[in-house]
């Protein structure tokens, strides 16, 4: 990785360091978090009507839940529009970024491409709205705090340094892959010295670091949410609590 | 014309000053809690929600995952009637959060009040004993948050937390001391409650000219009713209207002077007296030898009843299946199977709309059998507006242990969404199976001024309108 250039390698160092730190907070974090999550028990039963009976039909109510965000669709229908839009769009995003990390690419990332290209558009636009949502009105900007702000402008930022390294950066791909494919085989290689990329790839990492200590662990919290997740069989199936005792 | 509630702007701090009781030495003593606010309350407050946080799942996840999105905030019945910022339920939530963030995650330590983390102080106990105390534990955000966060969870931990360090309100603590001095939460002494029931069965045949029976305490009666004790009180036309279903369905029953009180305010305060108040209740089944309990027409009793029974103080398998069950259900059963006859003209002087006690309705998941019991005997029944109905009913603004006169502003505030609704509709008469709702709702109707031809609209029982219509 040495090239004899003290600036280079050390710009070279730091951002392979990044990377793996962030990978690492991001997949130790999210573990320990699922693992917090995890080790408490749900002592009572707290289903919220309509409680599904059966694990098929939890399952069909947490797909539905992750999937459509039906509440929210009852509470505020901009909002939902803009939230559903933001979701699909980054997942999309995220599944055209497959390209840069297998070799060879298969065929449904292939035809995703386009899609992805155009949800790397509309992300960013989402996420515009949701900041500013976040102003428009007296209730969402009293909840609002620096961090909300912050993620929002981290996303943003993330969604335009995309955008413009799709457009202006072509040349760079082939290294970026081989940067990325390095990464991943443990042998890593100098990343490519555009400074787009290299703010992308920053604001990525700070985005990994940042996921498991903050709001974003809705991402895996949501599917641990007892209301939701609990089937309401009290009569056929006693429910236990473990750290019950007894009173007089 | 759409149904709609004005949202009003914010007014940061405008329901601060409206703050319950504090709760009395001899009373905290009685129900197994420190009699005043002890020596080192942060230190041990922050230890038991560090307890908390391990024993509930719910309070985990839920401090953790909430997005700050605000779309609970105008959801809640005391947001909308006080504008007050911390009565949405994010920020109610928040009041929490910012502790939990301060002691027990990294980014709270590091950034602070940037971070939305704050120590627990002086000010910060006082916003948990406000505001803990103007909500219902009625859980209607849970219903429109992306995740079902419920704040009431939240709301049970931070009263769970401040109850162990010796704050509490006079209110919920003096209902739970009673509970365990007389068996219900009025303060009914054994012998008021039989001279009640007495009086109850003259009535009954003043006005039917049958002896028509309200048993206390008879062993080896085949049913034992659990009703709130408001009903043998203030709202006896529900316990004559149980009188007569029992009486025409040829069912044995009896009440208990151990036992009589459905209504759970252990739910308000902490899990050690919900646990032991719901014990009464199996204890008194086992004491009367009976076959079922039925629980009578309260609504966060149907919650303790239906989804911690069991769990708590089960195995409940020495009643008959299915149990635990609701009356609504067990009328409705008879009613469908054709053991009443029934004379629906008799309530047709009422147009009929039902509340659902948001414990019945979203905690009890019991939505159709006291529609269907109405729809039976009523000719004029009619639906509140869609998103004010069933799961994402309206709190009546006085469950939760908030039903004392001294936040009557908070009540008033916490009425008015189910007040515009009940107006919206037209309705002379407000069917609901809870004892709080029944003691609210009228006091509401009258503040709001929700009258039909002049007069005020009125609230009773679903067992009420039965009793009506029953031709015995």
């Amino acid at each position: 990785m040495a090239t004899g250039n003290l600036t280079t390698d050390a710009v070279a160092y730091f951002f392979v360091g990044l990377g793996y730190l962030a990978a690492g907070v991001f997949l130790l974090g999210l573990l320990r978090r699922l693992y917090v999550f995890l080790r408490a028990p749900v002592p009572l039963k707290i289903t919220l009507t309509p409680g599904p009976t059966t694990y098929a039909g939890v399952v069909r109510r947490m797909a539905g839940q992750v999937l459509l965000f039906p509440h929210l669709f009852q509470a505020d229908l901009p909002l939902w529009l803009g939230s559903l839009t933001f979701h699909f769009s980054l997942l999309l995003v995220l599944l055209r970024h497959l390209r840069y990390f297998l070799y060879p690419v298969p065929q449904w990332v292939v035809d995703l491409q386009p899609w992805g290209v155009y949800a790397g558009y509309v992300m960013p636009a989402a996420v515009v709205f949701l900041f500013w949502r976040r102003l428009a009105r007296d209730r969402e900007l009293y909840l609002t705090g620096p961090l909300d702000f912050g993620v929002l402008i981290l996303l943003g930022g993330i969604g335009a340094s995309g955008l413009i390294l799709h457009y202006y950066a072509r040349a760079y791909l082939v290294d970026v892959k081989a940067f990325i494919l390095s990464l991943l085989s443990l042998n890593p290689t100098a990343p490519p010295m555009h400074p787009v990329f290299l703010l992308h790839f920053f604001l990525v990492a700070v985005l990994l670091i940042y996921f498991p200590y903050g709001k974003l662990v809705h991402m895996i919290g949501i599917l641990f949410s007892p209301t939701l997740n609990q089937r309401f069989n009290v009569r056929r199936k006693r429910h236990l609590n473990p750290w019950d005792f007894p009173v007089d | 014309m759409a149904f709609r509630l004005d949202i009003p702007p914010l007014e940061p701090g405008v329901a601060a000053e409206w703050q319950c009781y504090a709760a009395k030495p001899k009373d905290m003593r009685a129900i197994h809690l420190p009699e005043e606010r002890v020596e080192d309350w942060q230190r041990r407050a922050v230890d038991k929600l560090q307890e908390l946080l391990l024993k509930m799942r719910s309070l985990q996840v839920y401090l953790d995952i909430c997005a700050q999105c605000g779309a609970c905030a105008d959801k809640c019945q005391f947001y909308l009637g006080t504008g007050d910022p911390n009565n949405m339920p994010v920020q109610r939530a928040n009041l929490l959060r910012k502790v939990y963030r301060y002691y027990f995650t990294p980014v709270g330590r590091l950034f602070g009040r940037a971070a939305g983390a704050e120590p627990l102080t002086e000010e910060v106990l006082r916003e948990w004993y406000t505001y803990f105390y103007q909500c219902s534990e009625c859980r209607r955000c849970s219903a429109f948050c992306p995740y079902g966060i419920d704040t009431a969870e939240i709301t049970i931990a931070a009263r769970e937390i401040m109850a162990s360090i010796g704050v509490a309100t006079k209110y919920v603590t003096e209902v739970v001391a009673k509970v365990y001095e007389t068996g219900n939460n009025l303060g009914i002494p054994p012998l008021a409650w039989k001279d009640n029931c007495e009086f109850l069965e003259e009535e009954l045949y003043e006005e039917t000219g049958q002896r028509i029976r309200l048993p206390v305490d008879e062993e080896g009666a085949e049913v034992l009713l659990v009703p709130p004790s408001a009903d043998n009180f203030a709202n006896t036309d529900t316990m004559i209207g149980y009188a007569k279903m029992f009486h025409a369905a040829g069912i044995s029953w009896t009440t208990s002077t151990y036992c009589n009180e459905a209504g759970n305010f252990g739910l308000f305060l902490n899990y050690r007296n919900l646990k032991q108040v719901n014990k009464r209740i199996l204890d008194a089944a086992r004491m009367l030898r009976v076959k079922k309990v039925v629980w009578g027409e309260c609504g966060h009793a149907w919650r303790a009843g239906i989804a911690f029974t069991d769990t708590m103080n089960g195995p409940m398998d020495f009643l008959e299946v299915p149990y635990p069950i609701h009356i609504c259900e067990f009328t409705w059963d008879l009613l469908r199977r054709g053991a009443f006859r029934i004379d629906k003209s008799a309530n047709d002087d009422l147009l009929v709309t039902y509340h659902d006690p948001c414990n019945v309705a979203r905690a009890g998941q019991l939505l159709e059998e006291p529609r269907a019991i109405l729809r039976a005997t009523c000719n004029r029944f009619v639906e509140m507006p869609a998103d004010t109905i069933r799961e994402r009913t309206y709190c009546c603004g006085a469950g939760g242990g908030l039903l004392t006169d001294e936040i009557m502003e908070v009540r008033m505030a916490g009425g008015k969404p189910r007040a515009e609704a009940v107006r919206y509709v037209g309705a002379n008469y407000v069917a609901t199976p809870c004892a709080i709702c029944k003691a609210q709702l009228p006091e509401v109707m009258k503040h709001w001024r929700v009258e039909v031809d002049g007069e005020v609209v009125r609230v009773g029982g679903v067992h009420d309108l039965l009793g009506r219509a029953l031709i015995l």
